[in-house]
């Protein structure tokens, strides 16, 4: 029997009639509880992979090329097996630490469906033999650690997780573990130094790429929530319904946040690879166009750190290659679209903001960079900037990313598109963060920026009288 | 009475062993204390510093970095307003200067009965919802100004006090792990062996294909 949706914990999730890989349990009420768990196919992954073997069902993730839902794209399987030989113990650590501007769909999965989750932690710590997880869940989700923490207690308590997990030599715990805000500890190696009770700051790679040295300097496995939520369905269903839906390079489903100026903005999962994002922003199954049927000005393909799209991308599909040659990145899944009425500089500010306030120090470029930047743009949008101001955006920028920068063609100012990726200077991607989506905005919307400089004061002459003339 | 109480010293020590080392500890002990104290005292630190044999400097220097930790009083209510793209497309401004006509304060302060502290926030994933605010982390959504007035009765007048505990409280539940399940979290440099269900010979012993 399904119910309506709980308007108060899942705003803008809406039913269609696709493919639904992770959010199948959305539509209850109760799809939190562990009785809705195993009502509907709960933990059947997990006893499947432990009738098949840790090696068949690793096999099973690489045949199925799951790409990590986190931000980079990269094949799980292959992440899975880049963990040194006979080093022990090894961690799985969970991130949770979702906070992307634009992205919301972690939280989603964390809230609507925490078993699916940890039997995917379950499932991936038998397959690549980690004997811990630590569910690293950020800190400003109280629902979500309610939520998760009751799971974990059910899970406990059924023998799901834990001591001889469903009566086999399967042994492992998973740990629910809080951060306390902080964007950079969704970096991977900063999540781990946030875990080890560090200031979350990044490490450099290499040496300290995590499934060789991550958690206390043992190899590790860090993985999205999203990326983990998928394992369940693989491991039932085995690896070839999964490479069955979606395209070759791209399978699968993905969890699509749209937010901004459209009439339905909402968390859709979206058939991975051929849904385009004309689809996504106009469909009537999806948002249904934009508010007050104004135009389309520009959106953020990907999350905060994303050049930005416009109007002539439209038609390009859901696809990280595709978005790439583009100029931009589909990164963590989030499409944060703009009407006409956007004053695109003041849009760029509340990004440039974002990430000046998030950088954590560490990389000169970014601590003195994004800061520079912000007070860059917070003059120019208050009236005071000159147009010396727009050059000097530009200067800034290429000590945060030196070289080319990415960005979208343009039909209307005559713009080729420059391919992702960049260059950077720092250890992370906060740091150009700050700087790749206000050098896109700059790019493709130059003459909104002018319109709010006035020219710089020309240095002035006064002819001195020489003595003796 | 800023030092952790009897009740919460046997929390502590219940989340220490989870960790194989102890620091690991300290972010969740730090939320402990606050959930104590409603924020983070320099004897919770230095309580802290002793439970996980550290200097109060390493736990000053770590609690630091983290947004949530409140070095002084806050009001019982932190209201975190969204401040970043999708909710500043949609009004978070105009919220904002609501919010802080409406409680007299300005943003980054507590009002005079210690009830509420206003805070600019950034992107709190609940973009579709926009614009948002989170009452002690706990989301809003599509806040008007008339419905943040209505919040604002409503916390005053307690009727959400169910629904949303004091500032400091994260969850109104816990972990829990049954001793007879717990599987124990040994120190990295103790264990050389793989885990039992991975055969010696596997190649997940070595995962072989590294491509």
């Amino acid at each position: 029997m399904s119910t309506a949706i709980t308007r108060d914990y899942t705003p803008g999730f809406y039913e269609g009639d696709r493919p639904k890989l992770v959010t199948s349990r959305f539509e209850y009420e109760d799809s939190y509880t562990l009785e809705r768990y195993l009502s509907t196919g709960g933990y059947d992954g997990l006893k499947k992979a432990l009738e098949m073997g840790p090696e068949a069902m690793s096999g099973e993730v690489k045949a199925s090329t799951l790409l990590g839902r986190g931000g980079a794209g990269f094949p799980a399987g292959v992440k899975w097996g880049f963990t040194p030989q006979g080093v022990w113990p090894r961690y799985l650590v969970v991130n949770g630490d979702e906070s992307e501007p634009g992205t919301y769909k972690d939280r989603l999965l964390m809230e609507r469906d925490p078993h699916q989750l940890i039997e995917g932690c379950l499932i991936a710590c038998y397959a690549a033999g980690l004997s811990q997880c630590f569910l690293y869940v950020r800190g400003e989700m109280a629902v979500a650690h309610e939520r998760l923490a009751d799971a974990l207690n059910d899970g406990y308590e059924a023998g799901y997780i834990g001591k001889n997990i469903m009566g086999t030599d399967f042994s492992v715990d998973v740990i629910l573990h809080w951060g306390a805000g902080a964007y950079v500890v969704g970096e991977e190696t900063a999540l781990i130094e946030s875990l080890e009770g560090e200031r979350g700051m990044p490490r450099l790679k290499p040496p300290y790429f995590p499934a060789a040295i991550g958690l206390y300097g043992q190899p590790t496995i860090v993985n999205n929530v999203e990326t983990l939520a998928n394992l369940p369905f693989i491991a039932a269903n085995g690896s070839a319904a999964f490479t069955a839906i979606g395209t070759e390079t791209s399978p699968g489903t993905r969890m699509v946040a749209i937010s901004g100026h459209v009439k339905r903005p909402g968390v859709y999962e979206i058939v991975n690879g051929t849904t385009t994002f004309r689809d996504i922003i106009y469909g009537n199954e999806f948002c249904q166009g934009i508010r007050d049927d104004n135009d389309l000005k520009a959106f953020v393909p990907g999350g905060g750190s994303a050049p930005w799209f416009v109007s002539d991308q439209l038609d390009i599909p859901f696809e990280g290659r595709e978005a790439s040659a583009a100029g931009s990145m589909l990164g963590s899944g989030a499409v944060m679209v703009m009407d006409s009425m956007t004053d695109i500089p003041e849009a760029a500010l509340t990004l440039t903001r974002f990430y000046a306030h998030e950088s954590c120090g560490k990389c000169v470029p970014c601590r003195e960079g994004g800061t520079w930047l912000l007070r860059i743009l917070e003059r120019i949008c208050s009236g005071h900037g000159t147009d010396a101001d727009l050059d000097q955006i530009l200067e800034v920028g290429q000590s945060i990313c030196p070289g080319e920068m990415p960005h979208a063609a343009s039909e209307r100012i005559g713009l080729d598109a420059t391919p992702f990726p960049y260059k950077m200077t720092t250890i992370c991607f906060v740091g150009p963060s700050a700087y790749a989506p206000l050098h896109s905005a700059l790019t493709l919307f130059r003459d909104e920026f002018e319109a709010k400089v006035v020219p710089a004061p020309k240095r002035i002459s006064i002819p001195v009288a020489v003595a003796g003339s | 009475m800023s030092r952790l109480t009897d009740h919460n010293v046997a929390l502590a020590r219940e989340i220490i062993v989870r960790y194989p080392r102890k620091k690991s500890a300290l972010i969740p002990l730090l939320h402990l204390s606050q959930e104590q104290n409603g924020y983070v005292t320099d004897e919770a630190m230095r309580h802290l510093a002793e439970l996980l044999n550290l200097t109060p400097a390493e736990v000053l220097g770590t609690a630091t970095f983290y947004e949530m930790f409140k070095f002084e009083p806050v009001g019982t209510y932190v209201i975190n307003v969204c401040q970043t793209m999708s909710c500043a497309l949609l009004g978070a401004g105009k919220l904002m200067h609501h919010a802080e006509e409406a409680l007299g304060i300005k943003a980054g302060s507590t009002t005079d009965d210690g009830l509420f502290t206003l805070e600019p926030a950034e992107c709190q994933a609940a973009c579709t919802g926009a614009p948002t605010l989170q009452v002690n982390y706990r989301h809003r959504y599509n806040v008007t100004t008339d419905a943040f007035d209505a919040l604002i009765d409503d916390l005053r007048s307690g009727a959400l006090s169910s629904e949303i505990p004091p500032h400091g409280t994260l969850g109104r539940n816990r972990q829990q792990i049954p001793a007879d399940k717990f599987v124990g979290a040994p120190d990295p440099d103790d264990v050389s062996e793989g885990p039992a269900w991975v055969p010696v010979s596997s190649p997940a012993n070595a995962m072989e294909d590294k491509s």
